[in-house]
């Protein structure tokens, strides 16, 4: 006889059981450094805007940055691995996800595949151990959704070129060892370039008075015609595609970090009305209340399986950038809607921030805005299946 | 010097246990397992020793289902350096699992058996000294400190009213206290490397021991629902309360 199978709340459609035992070794492990390190570290960390630089050590240490990339002292991971580790950083802070990102698909990624064998040698293995700090610098002042106006120039010189220009909303810039930065050459063909600190006329002001990731540090790149040699040329890609290469990767890794954001709210929100109790009985009583779980529920549990399909697909070497865009939209646009409520469920003490869900819901709407807006990721899609643009008139 | 480590796969410590409605058990179908607690930290201080180069193996032993073969997965991308899997599907019971031990012994001539004080599902705290009545070897058990010397190994113990030290002839059974170090977290290429590992692969049977359960559970039930609290008017009232209710003042 059949017997009813046993529901689990926490994992309706039985995730656990989805992942390999590789795979749920890693997330076990990054679960644990999480909970228990960064975990006691946010709090101070969002209320004062303060980084903890050490946290990229740690994160070496345990080889979580450019997790994906096999040698050069990486691990070597598959995109699913990657994906639950952004989960369970997120399920933190999506700040401590963002620096982590950054660093792995967008500074670590550029050099492992665009790069050459001396620039992976030379950088690879101290970003991954954290030693240095990376940066990627895309966006500009004028130049948010439509990076291809970008105005930053690199004028051939003899020797190498000088870049001029400003990148600014730039994770980790004020920080950072190693600078990923895309710059029109004299045939205005986008190209990437390989900065370091101490070249002569950079400076990366921070950005102050954030209200969002303020566990990591944001800034500006600002290039006062800064000499950058020949060798410091990322060889191998020219064009967008160089810089979307690159954000694909981290969009999905947005896709399931914003999940990991998500369920600590849902956690968060059903503990708390189960145990608060207004005219006699748990908040958790009431109709309203429930609609809202089982809509959280529903979300996230959707979600995160799309997400492990999606990884799945792009472990296989099958995922489109359009998919990428699907999921990044939607995660991101549910998990901030759930940040929200959960935030609305707690009442007035979920404007506290020992509560943690506000840090949450501010974190979300910058993990909603950047690496292609809500709106933006719409355009792919409807042009993906249009065959019409909608950027421009 | 070779170290044996036992690592149990038990209900992760952080699961709320739930009881099986027939009351025959504790549910584990998909719910999260992990490695006890304890024999983490008794993985951690064998890794301490070999960093040391004080032991140059690390031998992690599981006994229990396939899915055991995680457990000891877990020992190896923190650091050890091969596993035995001793399968058995029925619950297995610590003087099973000391005769299992004292079988693995004999094969593999370690000098120090390093175990956990108890596993954290069953409590029963008892499979570290039959193993070493078995062995006929030294024991140093609750450990919170440890120090290998020549032949012998000093350990510290905790006990009622403070602490005890004892320097005890090697090869011994130590079990592991949660005070003696934090193990670490598996890194991520560790984990990738742990693949790659040897696991060996046997049964109590082929080993030569009846495991058979030789206590039969009754009844498995959830622990009361803690009572209301009550307030009390006054300190004469708590006080009465406290000697002749809780009684927990004379």
């Amino acid at each position: 006889m059949a017997t009813r199978a046993d529901f689990q709340w926490q994992d309706p459609l039985l995730l656990e059981q989805a992942l390999s035992d590789d795979e749920r070794m890693v997330q076990d492990s990054i679960n644990r450094y999480c909970q228990e390190r960064l975990m006691p570290r946010v709090l101070e960390a969002h209320r004062h805007e303060r980084f903890d630089r050490e946290i990229l050590n740690e994160m070496g240490e345990l080889g979580m940055l450019g997790s994906t990339i096999e040698g050069y002292g990486c691990a070597g991971l598959s995109y699913v691995c990657y994906g639950l580790i952004g989960r369970e950083v997120e399920r933190v802070d999506s700040g401590y996800r963002s620096t982590m990102s950054v660093q792995s698909s967008l500074v670590m990624y550029p050099i492992h595949a665009y790069g050459t064998e001396a620039q992976r040698e030379k950088y690879l293995p101290r970003l991954a151990s954290g030693e240095w700090v990376g940066c990627f610098g895309l966006t500009e002042p004028d130049h948010g959704s439509d990076p291809g106006g970008m105005q930053t120039r690199a004028r051939k010189v003899d020797g190498g070129y000088r870049l001029k220009g400003s990148k600014t909303w730039i994770s980790n810039s004020p920080i950072a060892d190693v600078f990923v930065v895309w710059a029109k050459d004299d045939e205005q063909v986008i190209r990437g370039f390989l900065l370091e600190r101490d070249m002569q006329g950079l400076s990366t002001p921070k950005i102050e008075g954030k209200f969002s990731l303020r566990a990591s540090l944001t800034g500006e790149i600002v290039m006062d015609n800064v000499f950058v040699p020949e060798e410091n040329l990322l060889p191998n890609v020219a064009g967008l595609k160089g810089p979307f290469g690159c954000l694909t990767r981290a969009r999905y890794g947005i896709a399931w970090g914003s999940m990991g954001a998500a369920e600590f709210c849902w956690h968060a929100a059903r503990n708390y009305v189960l145990e608060r109790k207004q005219f006699g009985r748990p908040l958790a009583a009431n109709q309203l209340v429930q609609k809202k779980l089982a809509d959280m529920q529903t979300e996230i549990t959707l979600g995160l399986h799309a997400c492990l399909r999606l990884g799945r697909l792009f472990d296989a070497g099958q995922a489109a950038p359009e998919a990428v865009s699907l999921l990044k939209r939607n995660n991101c646009g549910k998990a901030l809607d759930i940040a929200r409520t959960a935030r609305d469920m707690h009442g007035g003490n979920g404007v506290a921030d020992e509560y943690h869900v506000i840090r949450h819901m501010l974190n979300l709407e910058a993990v909603n805005t950047y690496e292609g807006t809500h709106d933006i990721h719409a355009l792919i899609l409807g042009r993906a299946q249009t065959g019409i643009q909608a950027f421009t008139a | 010097m070779k170290v044996l480590v036992g690592v149990k796969r038990v209900l992760d410590a952080y699961v709320k246990a739930r009881v099986k409605p027939d009351g025959s058990g504790v549910v584990t179908d998909n719910v999260k397992m992990s490695m006890n607690p304890f024999d983490e930290i008794a993985v951690e201080q064998a890794l301490r020793f070999k960093e040391a180069g004080q032991v140059e193996e690390i031998v992690a032993v599981s006994i229990g289902p396939a899915k055991s073969e995680e457990t000891i997965r877990t020992a190896l991308a923190m650091g050890a350096d091969r596993g035995i899997l001793v399968e058995a599907d029925a619950e297995i019971e610590p003087l099973a699992v000391a005769k299992v031990f004292k079988a693995l012994v004999e094969k593999e001539q370690p000098e120090l058996v390093l175990l956990g004080k108890q596993a954290i599902d069953d409590d029963c705290n008892q499979t570290g000294q039959m193993l070493a009545a078995l062995l006929g070897w030294a024991q140093g058990t609750f450990i919170s400190k440890i120090e290998l010397g020549d032949g012998n190994v000093t350990v510290t113990r905790e006990v009622d009213g403070g602490l005890e030290r004892a320097q005890i002839k090697t090869p011994a059974v130590v079990t592991v206290d949660l005070r003696l170090n934090e193990p670490r977290y598996a890194s991520l290429p560790n984990i990738m490397k742990a693949k790659k590992k040897p696991v060996d692969k046997t049964t109590p049977a082929e080993l030569g021991v009846d495991a058979t359960p030789r206590i039969t559970t009754l009844e498995v039930q959830e622990p009361p629902p803690r009572a209301a609290g009550v307030k009390v008017a006054s300190v004469a009232e708590l006080v009465d309360k406290l000697r002749n209710e809780a009684r927990v003042i004379g």
